[in-house]
């Protein structure tokens, strides 16, 4: 205990490190300032653009900040969405809906499956591993015409299924699941048998508790790609009754609308942005954690 | 009945039989059903002409003739998905990695900070269409705004329909929403580091911060770097959303089409699924084999 209070770091702007010189310090701070500024200005100015009255956004010169802040782009929106036929609770409702259950049971389908891939013996373990990597390359929007094809067949294109079931599957979850697991000591696993726990006890009681961190990353990907991508003008072919669409394919209709419904739009872009950013933030540093045991060897 | 309680490491593997395929059960089935039977079933369409109305009929490697011989928008979207994958992949792979390690200079708090700042883009998905506002065509768009303020230009620009410039600014936008996944593999990667390999690596002679990430940190972030890739790859040429949403479906004159988008044009629009699937396996194939070499490169690069 002792030896950790003399370990620990003083807080400093930059660490104080070995091989670190003043005028590189400097640099590399101006640096990642500059390039800050051009991730975070258009998000910004999608923020600010939100609360701009109409005229205001098509002021020339452009400003940045609203002059005469309103909330008629919110009003407007909801108008907008409901001249399409659906009220614009419907969109939000069906966003939810889809992206917590496609959240939820993809956690639960892939550590499950994580758990003998990462710790069990069986036939066919190291193909299968394999197969998971490989299928990393399989991205959902490369996919697109093929499960179309299939989903098609099955009958449950333009459901949600179509939404959910592709995000149930996806890979990138159970890589990340199977990497955290594996880090799991044997030996926690070996006591629990001794004591007489099952393979599904142990992974339910013993095996979830100890990898919070990775549940919640795979928690914050899946929700984001299924709440941000899976609604886009892509997904129009598999999904084109406007009754079930998302949020985020209503966000594509507004923008294709025209300057008239800039302020709407940038509206909605800041609905859009909220849960997924609000999520991340909470969530950050087990996110890392989780990170980096994501290595590929 | 003894034989049941018995504990020893065989008795357990044969007790555990059954359970892992039931664990990985309800997940393999979905994923046999929508990636295996699909790719299966690209690969077998892409011999066919198939319609989605009547069966398919068999017309053997026509789609790939047509694909490489006959199709005059196939080569404009295959250069523009490799000048998309070719700038972003790399482009976007190097600057994740350095802007992870900038970053990590910083102390804790502004640390996440920043790298909440730089994943944001990412993670608000489509919101990259206010680009659609930055890049506006009339005297309003703020880029345009700027430059004819400066003098730059004297008339706007359409810089998201020019067949000149609309490739460049997508690639722009696309870089600035590409720091995913990666991105915070790298983050991990150099705040996991070990901070005593760098004060050995002082120790032995490493004068400076360049020295230090080349010898010591480099080798030993290997795995990230190596997963960090593939996830590259698999955004860098699936490429496609950006573009439909920024510079329209398909673009002018397919000037920034990729073959993804080309691909659900084909598909979606002509319902052409035959060729459709050809394409979607002519994609694979190059992912794949991208993904090959790079591993191979990267294995090369940390047995060093």
């Amino acid at each position: 205990m002792a030896r950790e209070k003399i370990q620990k770091p003083k807080k400093h702007l930059i660490h104080l490190r070995v091989n670190r010189s003043l005028g590189g310090n400097i640099a590399i701070f101006s640096i990642v300032f500059l390039f800050a500024a051009f991730m975070v200005l258009p998000l910004l100015y999608a923020v600010f653009s939100a609360f701009k009255p109409l005229d205001e956004i098509y002021i020339f010169p452009p400003r940045f900040f609203p002059k005469r802040p309103t909330r008629d782009n919110f009003v407007q929106l909801k108008l907008l969405a409901d001249s399409f036929w659906i009220p614009l609770s419907k969109y939000i409702f069906n966003s939810v809906f889809v992206s917590v259950v496609a959240t939820v049971g993809h956690l639960l389908l892939s550590s499950m499956a994580a758990y003998p891939l990462a710790k069990l013996h069986f036939a066919g373990k190291k193909t299968l591993n394999s197969v998971v990597k490989l299928s990393l390359l399989f991205t959902s929007a490369a996919m697109l015409i093929p499960q179309y094809i299939v989903m098609a067949e099955l009958n449950i294109v333009n459901t949600y299924w179509a939404y959910i079931l592709p995000a149930l599957q996806s890979a990138l979850g159970l890589y990340l699941m199977i990497n955290f697991m594996s880090m799991v000591p044997e030996s926690m696993l070996e006591a629990a048998r001794i004591d007489g726990a099952g393979e599904w006890r142990i992974w339910w009681s013993i095996v979830m508790p100890n990898i919070k961190p990775a549940w919640l990353t795979v928690m914050v990907f899946t929700f984001q790609s299924v709440w941000n991508t899976t609604g886009t003008t892509q997904m129009s072919t598999l999904v084109y009754d406007e009754k079930i669409k998302m949020v985020s394919s209503l966000l594509s209709q507004v923008v294709a609308g025209g300057t008239a419904r800039a302020g709407a739009g940038a509206a909605l872009g800041l609905l859009l942005m909220l849960p997924p950013v609000l999520i991340f933030l909470f969530s950050q540093s087990k996110i890392i954690e989780t990170m980096s045991a994501s290595g590929m060897k | 009945m003894a034989k049941k309680k018995a504990r020893s490491p065989l008795a357990r593997r044969i007790r555990q039989g059954s359970v892992p395929y039931l664990m990985m059960g309800p997940y393999m089935i979905l994923f046999f059903i929508l990636t295996v039977i699909p790719v299966v079933t690209a690969i077998a369409l892409s011999f066919t002409y198939f319609n989605m109305l009547s069966p398919p009929t068999f017309v053997g490697i026509m789609n790939y003739e047509r694909m490489f011989l006959d199709d005059e928008t196939f080569p404009i979207v295959l250069k523009n998905t490799l000048l998309f994958a070719l700038v972003i992949g790399p482009v976007s792979y190097l600057l994740s990695f350095f802007s992870a390690w900038l970053i990590n200079e910083f102390g804790r708090g502004l640390r996440t900070m920043l790298t909440f700042f730089f994943y944001a883009p990412a993670l608000s998905g489509n919101l990259y269409v206010i680009w659609n506002y930055l890049f506006a065509g009339d005297r309003y768009g703020i880029v345009n705004s700027l430059l004819l303020n400066t003098g730059v230009i004297d008339a706007p620009k359409q810089w998201l329909s020019d067949t000149s410039t609309m490739l460049w600014v997508l690639i722009i936008i696309h870089l600035w929403s590409s720091f995913g996944v990666g991105f915070l593999t790298f983050i991990a990667g150099f705040q996991n580091m070990d901070r005593s390999l760098s004060e050995a690596g002082a120790i032995d002679g490493i004068k400076n911060r360049w020295q230090e990430l080349w010898y010591v940190t480099l080798p030993s972030m290997a795995p990230m770097l190596l997963f960090s890739a593939v996830m590259q790859i698999a955004s860098a040429f699936g490429v496609g959303s950006t573009v439909q949403a920024l510079a329209g479906f398909p673009t002018t004159q397919y000037a920034a089409d990729t073959l993804l988008t080309y691909m659900l044009d084909v598909g979606t629009v002509r319902f052409e699924m035959g060729y459709a699937s050809a394409i979607a396996v002519f994609l694979f194939l190059m992912m794949i084999f991208t993904n090959f070499v790079i591993t191979h490169l990267l294995r090369h690069f940390s047995a060093d």
